[in-house]
């Protein structure tokens, strides 16, 4: 059974008393069976996210970033080794993944629904989410009618519907256009700030994880281990075109193609 | 701060987020019906020809006209209302029988992979079985009784029912299934929400299929069964071609046919309203 509203907010200040660290990755390896090979996803990667710190994976495809994500998020099974999430986890994923038969509020109440908030409030509740992410007015609207922005607006709406203490995401603005990527990238730093969540933001995109970040973790690939940690000390908010950005941002691309370069 | 940012959205969205042309719904029908009428004008057209050409009498093959004469003096009868009537009744049992026990069916197939196995081959056999095929033994089990004529409709329209959910549930977007799993929703719960869901279209589909298997060995069976006093389409077919009465037996073909046809748009007009809804329907032109 889940804590109602206000108990979770007891016991996650519990957990914030007790641990420091919001995620634990422990020597975590992923093995796929592809016919008779045995493909290895992940293969002993290990690190730590603390309380409320943004962090984002970079690492070429292939390096096991979306496994990582399914691992915590609990939709996929380690091999071996641990991975532990203190707290509760909504997952964003790349595309935005949202239910076409219902409207973008209906979308965010069925998160709401599933975490057991009463069904007086979830309109009220779902319609004040979907105003934090500024699509005010776009309640009633159903995922086709929406734009790749709004969509994944949507999908943010619902992972802050579930409440959750960390938000996995995997490459949620790929595929969108620049403009659309840089008010997201700000929104969520915004909400980010506001909620102190803990944020694992996977990306194969070596400026996004710079503007956003507080750490970037450099992803090996076939199989994904961490390479290379960099953490960023550029003051907030950040500018994708800024030099200093652009300098870190470099440095990670240069080793991650020195990565692919190994394959 | 919240109120300035709120004209942020760029350019893409800004146009994605025009309000769709919202049709005179007048409009959508008689667009929907003049391509009907016409065929049906059609159909009566070639009809008459054929009577013209003198190929039978006009006593074994009658014009449209006289016959729709009749239909009209025969709507006039309440026996005549009577006899569709218990001809409903039936379909809408034996065909809300069998779309509840198709589903229940259906979901057990998906989720159990034993029944999967066991049962899953045997639904394509069955749909392929013409259900009046099932009338002897209905016969023998329940005599000449509503009975038999229920079980004949259930075993015509179940299967293609429970083969349009299952094949609806198979079909589910893994990322739906995986979004549903991310947010909490497990076994029944990811049912409810996303599975049935996201299956409803080809559920309607199956649902419809059925609807005309279920038609169809209704109508076999209602001439089979001929049970006294009883008045029912297939009986009043069967009645005029005793009487040699060609104007009452098309009379009541039209009446097959036009129910045919109502329940079909029906479906139709389901199956669009699905796909407005999930945004296939594409550019109206």
């Amino acid at each position: 059974m889940r804590p109602p509203l206000g108990g979770k907010a007891i016991v996650s200040n519990l957990l914030a008393l007790s641990e420091k660290h919001a995620l634990s990755v422990e020597r975590l390896t992923v093995a796929f069976s592809h016919g008779e090979e045995l493909l290895l996803a992940l293969d002993g990667a290990t690190f730590e996210v603390k309380r409320g710190e943004f962090v984002c994976v970079v690492g070429a495809s292939g390096s096991g970033k979306s496994t990582l994500l399914n691992v915590l998020a609990g939709l996929d099974r380690p091999s071996a080794g641990r991975a532990h999430v203190h707290g509760r986890v909504a997952l964003i994923f790349q595309e935005s993944a949202l239910l076409p038969w219902l409207t973008a509020a209906g979308n965010v109440e069925l998160a709401l629904e599933l975490r057991g908030v009463s069904a007086s409030v979830r309109q009220e509740l779902a319609y004040e989410l979907l105003g934090r992410v500024h699509l005010a007015g776009f309640e009633k609207r159903r995922p086709h009618e929406l734009s790749g922005g709004m969509k994944q607006r949507v999908a943010l709406a619902r992972a802050l519907a579930q409440d959750a203490d960390v938000l996995l995401m995997d490459e949620p603005f790929g595929a969108l256009d620049a403009i659309s990527r840089d008010l997201l990238h700000e929104e969520l730093e915004r909400i980010w700030r506001e909620s102190r969540l803990t944020i694992l933001f996977v990306t194969h995109n070596a400026r996004e994880a710079v503007r956003l970040g507080d750490r970037v973790m450099v992803f090996t690939s076939r199989p994904g281990r961490v390479a290379q940690e960099v953490q960023v000390n550029l003051p907030r908010p950040r500018s994708l075109d800024s030099p200093e950005l652009a300098v870190i941002a470099g440095r990670i691309t240069e080793r991650l193609k020195h990565e692919m370069a190994v394959i | 701060m919240a109120a300035e940012l709120a004209p942020q959205l760029s350019l893409s969205e800004a146009l994605a987020s025009r309000p769709h042309p919202v049709r005179r719904s007048a409009a959508r029908v008689w667009s929907g019906l003049w391509p009907k009428l016409g065929a049906a004008v059609l159909l009566v057209v070639i009809w008459q020809l054929v009577v013209w050409s003198g190929w039978r009498t006009q006593s074994a093959l009658p014009g449209p006209w006289p016959v729709l004469e009749r239909l009209a003096n025969d709507l006039r009868h309440p026996d005549f209302y009577a006899g569709i009537g218990l001809t409903l009744r039936r379909i809408a049992v034996g065909y809300a029988i069998a779309a509840a026990a198709a589903s229940i069916v259906a979901i057990l197939i998906a989720r159990i992979e034993l029944a999967r196995r066991a049962v899953g081959s045997l639904l394509v056999g069955l749909q392929s079985m013409p259900s009046i095929a099932w009338f002897p033994l209905a016969i023998l089990l329940l005599q000449r009784s509503e009975g038999a004529i229920t079980l004949v409709v259930v075993m015509g329209a179940a299967p293609a029912i429970a083969a349009g959910l299952l094949s609806g549930i198979d079909h589910v977007h893994p990322l739906l299934i995986r979004v549903g799993r991310a947010m909490g929703a497990d076994g029944l719960r990811l049912y409810r929400h996303v599975i049935l869901p996201a299956a409803l279209p080809a559920f309607v589909g199956g649902l419809k299929q059925g609807w005309a298997f279920a038609w169809r060995s209704l109508m076999s069976a209602e001439l089979l069964v001929v049970a006294a006093n009883q008045s029912s389409i297939g009986q009043l077919l069967q009645s005029a071609r005793n009487l040699n009465d060609a104007q009452q037996l098309l009379a009541v073909m039209v009446v097959i046919f036009v129910i045919g046809i109502a329940v079909d748009s029906v479906f139709g007009m389901l199956d669009t309203a699905i796909r407005r809804r999930w945004g296939l329907l594409g550019v109206e032109t």
